[in-house]
């Protein structure tokens, strides 16, 4: 162990501030890209997701009308 | 390898090839721009490449070893004279200013200020050059490579101005 | 000889390649950075001469040698990316773009504030400070072009294009400090023979060093996919994989 109290830990000999701007700003950006990295994925899969269901209603309001159709047809003729 | 491919890869290969040669000839032409410092036997006798000497009055950095033993401080103010040196030339440094912690005899240092005589320098800015050696402190001791860090008096700092 | 390649340049394979390799890398950075930090912060000896500023080297370097790793990385998917017309190193060279960025803005940062204390300015414009600069730039230009073009696969040729003439940068940052006079010193760790340091400062730089190589794989590994799923978004493996993270 290099430094005997907090103090002298933070102070870090006279150059504390330009140790710990290093430090801070290191994980901060090294956080920040682990979080942009992970928000991206998961946007891009809702997007992909979003896309699959209303692909999905839009085949099923075509199957519908479809039926409406060839039913429609059907009584006309029946009656 | 397809002749398509093949012709792809021509093209990109010589694009590369051109690029660097451009930019070599580039660095080439730039190459006295791109030096920081001028060391003091550049001062003295030329560039090695081009004889490029600065003049007197012009505002060039000097960076080499301070010389030791010529360190002589002002006990009342922050000025300060030193000699730095390269390949047995020498230049004299006059700076009025607080040295940067690295300072200390037989430090690579870095100048920047006027030439005012052809081997004297006024000095309005000094930084120190360290080199890539990294040891803690018991090894640099048994080495004999002790390290002060310079220290001022308050007298000195407040006569600043 | 290169047959045993061919499967990854399937988008789906190296898809669930690059899933298999993150939890990998992301434990592994963990515990390399975490051991690295306590050891650098705590028990790492000051130097000599810079104090306790020297332990700024354990970020600054280890960031500084691998921005130029990753950019020569990427400069070769680049070319055979242009030469073989891959999708998938489009797909490569955009994921790890913006990590290379942050690590040159790391160098960048970290080393103006160990500059500070050490020579006495944040910056200075020589040969060495101001290339890594300009390979900040080229990171950013790269990102830009992959992202201002509607048309993907022209934003990558362009991306890829200006990731090869850039590649004239990275030799110029490594000599810049042998070919010309600089303020900054030579390299310590990267030049043939031993390193010039104590062995005692010189392990914990190797567990950072590779605990910054496990980052990179994590990240990049998890852009990777992000980039190779928006890019197939409409293949049918693309929805089952999409169906299956929404069950999770």
């Amino acid at each position: 162990m290099q430094f005997t109290n907090l103090n002298d830990f933070l102070a870090m000999g006279t150059h504390g501030f330009y140790v710990w701007l290093s430090f801070g700003i290191t994980f901060a950006l090294l956080f920040a890209l682990i979080y942009s990295s992970k928000r991206k994925n998961k946007q891009v899969k809702n997007a992909i997701i979003k896309r699959q269901l209303r692909e999905k209603k839009l085949k099923k309001a075509a199957q519908l009308q479809k039926e409406s159709i060839s039913t429609s047809k059907s009584k006309e003729v029946s009656s | 390898m397809n002749p398509r491919r093949k012709k792809r890869l021509t093209i990109i290969v010589s694009i590369i090839t051109a690029i660097g040669v451009i930019t070599g000839l580039v660095l080439y032409a730039l190459s006295q721009n791109i030096d920081l410092f001028y060391t003091p036997s550049e001062i003295i006798n030329g560039k090695d490449d081009s004889g490029i000497k600065p003049i007197i009055g012009q505002r060039i950095r000097v960076g080499g070893l301070v010389v030791p033993g010529s360190v002589k401080r002002d006990p009342d103010n922050l000025k300060v004279q030193f000699d730095l040196t390269n390949k047995g030339e020498m230049i004299r440094v006059k700076y009025d200013g607080i040295l940067p912690d690295l300072f200390r005899e037989g430090q690579g240092i870095i100048a920047n200020g006027i030439l005012t005589e052809s081997r004297l320098l006024t000095a309005s800015e000094v930084l120190a050059k360290h080199d890539e050696n990294y040891m803690p402190k018991e090894i640099a001791e048994s080495l004999g490579e002790g390290h002060k860090i310079p220290e001022y008096s308050e007298e000195q700092l407040n006569n600043k101005y | 000889m290169w047959k045993w390649l061919h499967p990854y340049a399937n988008p789906e394979v190296s898809y669930h390649f690059a899933g298999k390799l993150i939890p990998w890398f992301k434990y592994l950075t963990i515990l390399l950075l975490s051991i690295g930090l306590v050891w650098v912060l705590l028990f790492v000896p000051a130097d000599y001469q810079q104090g306790n500023s020297f332990r700024i080297f354990y970020i600054h370097v280890p960031t500084a040698i691998l921005s130029l790793s990753i950019y020569s990385t990427m400069a070769v998917i680049a070319f055979c990316g242009l030469v073989w017309q891959l999708k998938l190193a489009d797909a490569s060279v955009a994921a790890i773009a913006p990590v290379g960025a942050v690590f040159t803005a790391i160098a960048l940062i970290t080393g103006a504030a160990w500059g500070r204390p050490t020579w006495g300015v944040w910056w200075i414009w020589d040969a060495r400070l101001t290339s890594e600069l300009i390979l900040l730039f080229l990171y950013l230009g790269v990102i830009a072009l992959h992202s201002s073009f509607s048309d993907k696969s022209q934003g990558g040729k362009a991306a890829s294009i200006l990731t090869l003439v850039g590649v004239i940068n990275i030799p110029i940052i490594k000599y810049s400090v042998e070919w010309w006079n600089t303020l900054h010193q030579g390299q310590t760790v990267t030049k043939l023979g031993a390193p010039s340091m104590a062995s005692e400062m010189y392990w914990p730089f190797l567990v950072c060093f590779f605990g910054f190589v496990c980052f990179l794989g994590w990240i990049i590994s998890l852009r990777f996919r992000t980039e190779v799923l928006s890019r197939n978004a409409m293949r049918p493996w693309v929805k089952s994989v999409a169906e299956l993270s929404e069950k999770k």
